[in-house]
């Protein structure tokens, strides 16, 4: 079921600190986050995003395209890299 | 003969069943069609006059997205999917189910015949 748009779309409120500081300042930081959940906003565009995936974090940088998308989207936590002898 | 779309539609059946032979046209948008259009649904399709089928073919062709732009749409959404490198697009590329269906068995609408592993072994017990 969507979301209600009254509330907005979901951004780790944590997250939301961060990127503004990342903004005032200016520098290209890469900013870490577990929350896989969040929405990707707008504002996001142009920043790199390190997204955890349970065991590192997958640094994701975030262009236009992918807003409305949710940063666990972007982070793999799983590995599989084919079987033996499957090449292709 | 009646022609819309760049579809050939079945002359001996009933019209809404006709309509969906069109990509992007089902059963609903067939029936809310030919409402408009004031059209009966059990007129067959070869019984409908050119009046008939000019209303179609200029309703089809403005209201609704059908045949090949459809299918470019949709082939564009996948590709975005996949440009972005987003866990569908990923999906989408490896030609696995995209929605988190099971994988150790079944998927075979998506993941084609099977292919036998030769010397697979059985497991043991």
């Amino acid at each position: 079921m969507a979301r209600s748009l009254r509330k907005g779309p979901y951004v780790f409120h944590k997250l939301l600190d961060k990127l503004d500081k990342a903004q005032a300042s200016n520098k290209k930081t890469v900013i870490k986050t577990w929350s896989r959940a969040s929405m990707i906003i707008p504002d996001m565009v142009g920043q790199t995003i390190a997204v955890h995936n349970g065991k590192t974090f997958i640094p994701v940088f975030i262009t236009e395209n992918m807003v409305g998308h949710k940063l666990g989207e972007f982070s793999p936590t799983r590995t599989y890299k084919g079987h033996s002898g499957n090449r292709k | 003969m009646a022609r819309l779309a760049g579809v050939d539609l079945p002359k001996n059946k009933r019209g809404v069943i006709g309509l969906t032979y069109i990509y992007g046209i089902g059963s609903s948008r067939a029936a809310e069609i030919l409402e408009r259009a004031e059209i009966s649904e059990h007129t067959k399709v070869k019984d409908w006059t050119d009046d008939n089928i000019r209303d179609l073919a200029k309703m089809i062709q403005e209201e609704y997205k059908v045949e090949g732009e459809l299918r470019s749409e949709l082939q564009l959404n996948i590709k975005r999917l996949m440009d972005i490198g987003s866990y569908r697009g990923i999906r989408h590329r490896r030609g696995l189910p995209v929605r988190g269906q099971r994988t150790q068995t079944n998927a075979r609408t998506i993941k084609g015949r099977k292919k036998t592993v030769a010397n697979k072994k059985k497991a043991t017990k």
